[in-house]
Formats: structure tokens, sequence, C-alpha cells
């Protein structure tokens, strides 16, 4: 379906991923007249991205059950859908973004919603062809047929992706193994009493799980037939996964000018350093409210959704800051794991409920407040303590700690004590 | 959720994408089976409780499994919370 692509549009979306989409959507469901246009590289239409190592690598939801939104929509809403195109570079001055094929496209206003792509291994042979990353359909699709006549695979890194994706490969019967460079998983994503929980469930599954362990190469080449550690230890493998986290994509808007860090820095609407450029989503650093204004960049659909929102109403002239609290979920085996609130320098934790008995809460505590938790098949505290975290719940006293710990006693019915 | 996506139901958001954590998907049932009235499991309980909006016939659209008994179903979707 070739697409005619226009010389100018109001709004130019660079990346039809969760945040390109969802601000294309928004801006529609809003009212907003102007023409619209998403630029992305892939070729597929917009999907969702979290299925790829979880639903969609199982083998549970094809491709057609992760659209974003069914083909017909983008025509139906007047988007232009300008899929298979890169933005090689963007001119704040004049105003127009050039396309790797079909030229050059005007904006009005610009929206940065390009994701990141996989920090490679740092080895010579990152670019193997049986080592894996999880970012697009492509790679998930990649996997899937690896994984189809392999057997061992070896997994680097311990994040949500890579845990995800060792889950599903065990209940595919395939040996897994999984470095972990740090002395725990999930180093970036939760505390020590959840990572040390999901390590024992991996283990119990038949994970392989190894922590505080370097990798020294990759040997095989361009094939990689094993892994060789630190210590000399050789693991061989059929394939390997790699889940060490992303790259932010901001390039092309530093070298056009915009102030960057670990990301592209944005204010609380989402706006970049240049004039009527936004950054969302995964590549957007900000100074997050739920982090005590700490610069971060957060990796979820949520944060995606939200900023997208935040920069539809700014373009709309219905401006608001970003301050939606963060939520984020994750499944391996039969946990559902759900996390609200960031824990991000927690300096205290209460257990609620029973770990052994696989339903659970870690509740997060900063300076004595309430700022996070993360739900273990748990979803009754994931909803209330939601509420909790708004409120800032005051955590002072041993009697606030043996009831939050009492997984009898509901949430909600604690905030009412607080308040 | 999917089937309300596909016919043409497109302001849904269902950003999790069926996995009980957003809530986003949230409809009314007006007009269908009474079975397909009421939440399914807990979770989705759980998660319609959160809702400002619930009211008769709320489910959470993602955990509604349409099949053939289904065709005559009237769904109306909430406001966003
Ligand atoms: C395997 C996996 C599992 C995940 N699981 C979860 C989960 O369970 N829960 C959760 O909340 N989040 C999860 N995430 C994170 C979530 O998917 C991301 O946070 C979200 O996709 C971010 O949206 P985005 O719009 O910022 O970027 P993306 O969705 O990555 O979209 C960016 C798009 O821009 C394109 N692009 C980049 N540069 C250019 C350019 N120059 N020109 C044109 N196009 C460009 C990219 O190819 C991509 O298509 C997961 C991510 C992955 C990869
Ligand atoms: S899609 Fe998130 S709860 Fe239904």
């Amino acid at each position: 379906m070739p697409v005619e692509i226009g010389s100018h549009y109001d709004v130019v979306i660079v990346g039809a991923g969760h945040g390109g989409t969802q601000t294309a959507i928004a801006l529609r469901q809003g009212g907003f007249s102007g023409s619209i246009a998403i630029v992305g590289d892939e070729l597929e239409l917009p999907y969702e991205r979290p299925p790829l190592s979880k639903e969609y690598f199982a083998g549970q939801r094809d491709a057609a059950r992760i659209r974003i939104r069914p083909e017909a929509f983008w025509a139906d809403k007047d988007i232009a859908l300008l899929l298979g195109h890169r933005v090689a570079r963007v001119d704040p001055a004049g105003r127009e973004v050039w396309a790797s094929v079909g030229g050059r496209i005007g904006y009005g206003k610009l929206v940065w919603a390009t994701g990141g792509r996989p920090r490679p291994l740092p080895c010579h042979n990152s670019g193997a062809e049986n080592l894996l990353y999880i970012r697009t359909l492509a790679d998930a699709d990649r996997l899937k047929a690896l994984a189809e006549t392999a057997q061992r695979v070896v997994i680097i890194g311990g994040g949500y992706i890579g845990l995800e994706a060792a889950a599903v490969l065990r209940k595919a019967g395939k040996s897994v193994v999984l470095l972990e460079m740090l002395d725990r998983v999930l180093a970036r994503a939760a505390g020590e009493e959840m990572a040390r929980f999901v390590e024992a469930e991996h283990r119990r599954h038949g994970v392989d799980l190894r922590l505080g362990t370097r990798v020294e190469a990759l040997e095989g080449g361009d094939r990689i037939t094993g892994i060789r550690l630190a210590g000399g230890e050789r693991i061989p493998c059929d394939f390997v996964v790699a889940g060490i986290g992303i790259i932010p994509a901001v390039e092309e808007l530093a070298e056009a000018g915009a102030a960057t860090g670990n990301g592209v820095l944005v204010d609380d609407r989402c706006r970049t350093t240049l004039g009527d450029i936004y950054a969302i989503g995964d590549c957007a650093a900000h100074r997050n409210a739920h982090a005590e204004l700490a610069i971060i960049r957060l990796e979820s659909v949520q944060n995606a959704s939200d900023m997208a929102t935040v920069v539809a109403r700014d373009i709309m002239g219905q401006g608001q800051p970003y301050a939606a609290i963060p939520w984020f979920w994750s499944n391996q085996y039969d946990l559902r794991i759900q996390t609200i609130g960031l824990s991000i320098d927690h300096d205290d934790t209460i257990i609620r409920g029973d770990m052994a008995s696989g339903s659970f809460a870690v509740i997060y505590i900063r300076s004595g407040r309430i700022v996070a938790l993360d739900c273990v098949n748990a979803t009754r505290d994931y909803v209330q303590g939601k509420a909790l975290i708004l409120a800032g719940m005051h955590v002072a006293s041993d009697l606030d700690r043996e009831r939050l710990a009492d997984a009898s006693l509901p949430l909600k019915s604690l905030l009412a004590i607080e308040a | 959720m999917e089937a309300l996506r596909e016919g043409g139901f497109d302001d849904i958001l269902a950003l999790c994408g069926g996995c009980c954590s957003c809530a986003t998907c949230h409809v009314y049932i007006e007009h269908g089976p009474e079975e397909l009235k009421a939440p399914g499991s807990d979770d989705e309980d759980d998660l319609l409780e959160s809702s400002a909006h619930r009211g008769e016939g709320s489910r959470l659209s993602c955990q509604i499994t349409l099949d053939g008994a289904h065709d005559a179903l009237t769904v109306r979707l909430a406001p966003e919370d």
C-alpha cells in the first residue's frame, strides 16, 4: 500500500510505536482537525511491544492480535501512516524532517517518539547471526524461528525482558542459562526482596541462573557456539538472547541541537529545548514527579501513553504537566507481577502477605512515605495501593507496619485510618 | 477488546493489551447474556473497583471471551478515569 507523502503536516510524529501512535489517537480523540503524519521506520502496522517477550513469543497471540489499531483505523482518522521511512535529519530552523526515502516533510509541531535500540553486547561479534535482541516484531520472529529448532539458549541480562524470555523458553522445554553481571536480577526495576523471589522462581522452573557473572567472550565468531565466562568456564549454546537495556534513539535530535543526556531532555510538557519539538516515551529524559523530580527515563507503556496525552493536549492548547503515576506489568510462568509507583531510592520495605504463598506485595517506602508497590498475584493490592501512594501515606509506627504487612486488611481500609 | 477494536470501537485504549493491569478497556454491557455482565475473575473485579465510573454491567473488555453466542451484544465505552 504505497502512501503519498505530503510536503507538510501540522503535526509530524517520528516513530510509530506506543507513544507516537497514542499521540495521533489522542489528538483525534480531542477533536484536533489539523493534518497528522506518523513517520516510522518499521514496516509492520503499529503493534504492542510488551507481548513480544510474552504472549506473542509464546505463540498465544499472533501478529494480527497485537496491533495497536486495525489497519483501516489510520485512514479513517485521517492519520497519514508513513511506514518504512526513517527520519535521518531534523532541521528546526526550516521546520522540516528529512526522511531516508521520500524526501523532506515540513511540520508545524514535531513529536519525537523513537524509543531506543537494544544496547549491543560489548564484544566484537555483537552482530552474530544467532545473537538476538528483543525490541521489534522482526526480532521476535527471528527468535521464534530459532527457538523452534534450537535447544540450548543463554540469556544475557536479568532485566524484565530477559526474565520473560527465560520463562517462555523454559515452558517450551528449552534448556536456559541466564547470566547476570550484578549480584541480583531486576537491579534497575525492583528491590532486593522482589529480586530474590523472582530468582528463586526461575530456579524452581529449571533456569540455570548465574549472578555476578561476567561474560568474557562469545565464541564462534558469526555463529556463536558457546559463551566463555570470566572464570574460564565455557557454556555451549545454540543461540544467545541479550537483554541489557536500550540506547535512546536521539542522535538526530542531538545533531539538530536539542539538549540531551541520557535521552533527550524535556520539560514537564514534554517539550525539548528546540521550539515546537516534543519528545516522549522511552527516549525522553524528564523530571519525574514520582521520583522526587530526578531526571529519569522510563521504559513503559504507561509513560509513553501518558506523555503522548500530555503532548496532544499541549498542542491543542490544553496543556498540563506530566505527573501520571507510573505502572508496569510483567508475566513470568504463573506470576502476574504488577508495579505501581516508582521504587527508585527507597530506603525501607514492608512485605505484605506471605512470599512463600506466591501471592504478596512489596511495599516501598522513601523518607517515611509509601512510594511504590510490587505486587505478585495480588491485583487487589496493586489497585488499592495506588491510592496510598497518591495520598503519600506515612508509615510512622510499628502498628502501621503491622497493618500494612497483614494481607487480610485491605489497603484501602488503612488509608481511611490515615485520613 | 480486540473484537471491539476491530469492530470500530477505536477509542478503547486497552493499554496493557489484556493483562488486567490498566482498566483502560472498561465498557458497560448494555444488552447481552447476564453472565457477561459480571466480572469474570477477582482480578477483574478489583480493577473495576478502582474506576470512578463503575456501573451496571461494567466489564474489562479484554477479559470477555466472545463466541458465536454473543452476536447480539451491545456495549458502551466507559469514560476514561
Ligand atoms: C520485549 C519488550 C517487552 C516489554 N514489556 C513491557 C511491559 O510488560 N510493560 C510495559 O509497560 N512496557 C513494556 N515494554 C516497554 C514498552 O514497550 C516501551 O516502553 C514502549 O514501547 C515505548 O514506546 P515509545 O513510543 O517510546 O517507543 P517504541 O514503542 O519503541 O516506538 C519507537 C518507534 O520509532 C521507530 N524509530 C526510531 N527511530 C526512528 C527514526 N529516526 N525514524 C523513524 N522511525 C524511528 C522505532 O523503530 C519504533 O518503531 C517492553 C518492551 C519490550 C521491547
Ligand atoms: S487492557 Fe488493560 S485491563 Fe484490559
